[in-house]
């Protein structure tokens, strides 16, 4: 027999994740979770709906950063100004999730906990250096986000843990990111291949700190230190760029099937991580 | 175990009970007789099941229907008002945007939550606005048209 519950705040979702028989699961947009529940993957005892917590739902400026609660929708993502301008990579990520149908449910947590190898947006958490508070029956902790998935369709999640919100950091002046996807189609597909790249660049443009991260090439989202040391240190001419893209397509492990070939996606990190590089150092100000 | 359930359609009280497990498409379907919305897909593809939960465009096939309870809920039979049909409704017809009709309950859903918040959208909008929704015999174009026909009629122009 199903139980369904719809705790009105934090405490009392803890509670009940720690009090709980069987198996227990958290529902947030549940677009990856009803999908499951229908084709019988599983079976829950217990379905903890988290969207009535009132302070889940909200995106706020905090002293770290910004914090994003674990039910705010991607969509309530891509209206929310500040957040656009301070992470547009991060919300172009959550806004390609799916449909308008999909973003007025969907969440960036539950994209992460859901841990597809082509989540769209756990490389641009990443590349953020985004961090998940995680509460549980022992307390709370502070995660990086890709200590999170561990596989496909897994995470580290204890028993009775839950993701409360993610925490984006402060921004430094001169700092922005990007995220691009390769789909067939323009809107409701699967990536194929992505790559996040977050970046700060000096009064001169020279890139001084950088994150790449490339997504649907290995079983989680992956960072490429070897791309990111291409980057540091150098503006973005021709022959960083070629750097980037060489490292990206070397870091590449991906699956072979009949949306993309080892060889294609190969060869598309490589593409996308340059352009995506090329978009977050515009943004950030960057002049050749 | 069946839960009851209190919520709001189209502007009337509604209780129901349910499974834990149904969704509020079977909801509006089998239990309270709304059977505009369709099943197309039952995993969020298609569109067809589109209704407005809280003002937000939902699929009801990825919606379970105890999470109705206290909600506000509209559907396709909420838009004309009595036998005055809603000015989308009227410029489908006009603009022959439908053959078999399946998916229309879902498109109209997705451009009345389009023109709430976009009354001037671009063709391209409206392109990306209903993307979440499948037509497999009209095509796109005439849908697209009497969106734009519909957008131009309610500001007045
Ligand atoms: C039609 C369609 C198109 C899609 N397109 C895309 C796409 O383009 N790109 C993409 O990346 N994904 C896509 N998805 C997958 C899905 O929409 C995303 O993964 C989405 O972000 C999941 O968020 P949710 O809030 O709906 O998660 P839910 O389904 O509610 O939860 C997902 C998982 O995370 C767990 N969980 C949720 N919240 C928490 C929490 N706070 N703490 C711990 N565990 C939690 C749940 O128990 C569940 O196991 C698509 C899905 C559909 C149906
Ligand atoms: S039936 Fe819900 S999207 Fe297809
Ligand atoms: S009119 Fe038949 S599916 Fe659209």
């Amino acid at each position: 027999m199903v139980r369904y519950e719809a705790p009105q705040t934090t405490p009392e979702a803890i509670a009940l994740l720690a009090s709980a028989k069987g198996r227990v699961h958290i529902l947030a947009g549940g677009t990856d979770l009803i999908v499951r529940m229908k084709g019988e993957y599983i079976e829950p005892d217990v379905i903890v709906d988290i969207k009535r917590i009132k302070s889940m739902q909200s995106i706020r400026k905090t002293a770290a950063g910004t914090s994003i609660g674990a039910a705010a929708t991607c969509g309530s993502m891509g209206r929310h100004k500040a957040l656009k301008k301070a992470w547009p990579g991060v919300v172009e990520a959550a806004n390609l999730i799916g449909s308008d149908q999909i973003q007025g449910r969907c969440t960036i947590v539950g994209n992460l906990c859901n841990a597809s190898p082509a989540a769209d947006s756990i490389p641009a958490l990443i590349a953020a250096g985004a961090q998940a508070l995680v509460i549980g029956p022992k307390g709370e902790r502070l995660l990086d986000v890709d200590k999170i998935p561990t596989g496909p369709g897994k995470n580290s999640l204890k028993k009775g843990e839950m993701v409360v919100s993610i925490e984006l950091p402060a921004r430094a002046p001169r700092s922005a990111d990007a995220y691009l996807r390769f789909t067939p189609r323009t809107e409701m597909d699967i990536a194929v291949v992505s790559a996040a790249v977050n970046l700060t660049i000096d009064k001169k443009s020279v890139i001084t700190e950088a994150r790449v991260v490339l997504g649907a090439v290995a079983i989680t989202a992956i960072r490429v230190p070897a791309a990111e040391a291409a980057l540091i240190g150098n503006t973005l001419d021709e022959a960083t760029l070629a750097a980037v893209a060489e490292a990206c397509s070397a870091a590449c492990n991906p699956i072979n099937d009949k949306r993309g070939t080892v060889e294609y996606r190969t060869r598309v990190a490589g593409v996308l991580a340059k352009r995506a590089a090329q978009s977050a150092w515009a943004r950030a100000g960057g002049k050749a | 175990m069946t839960q009851l359930v209190n919520t709001q359609i189209n502007g009337d009280a509604v209780g129901f009970a349910c499974e834990i497990d149904e969704t509020l498409l079977d909801v509006l379907r089998n239990r309270v007789g709304l059977s505009g919305a369709k099943e197309g897909c039952g995993t969020g593809d298609c569109g067809a099941c589109s209704v407005i939960l809280d003002g937000t465009l939902v699929c009801s096939c990825l919606v379970l229907g105890v999470e109705a309870e206290g909600r506000k809920v509209e559907t396709v039979e909420g838009l004309s008002d009595g036998a005055d049909l809603h000015p989308l409704q009227t410029k489908f017809i006009e603009h022959a945007a439908l053959q078999c009709g399946i998916c229309t309950p879902g498109f109209l859903m997705a451009a009345k939550a389009l023109l709430k918040n976009n009354p001037d959208p671009t063709e391209e909008e409206i392109r990306y606005a209903l993307a979440g929704n499948l037509c497999r015999c009209t095509g796109y174009d005439k849908i697209v048209r009497a969106v734009q026909a519909t957008a131009a009629d309610m500001r007045g122009s």
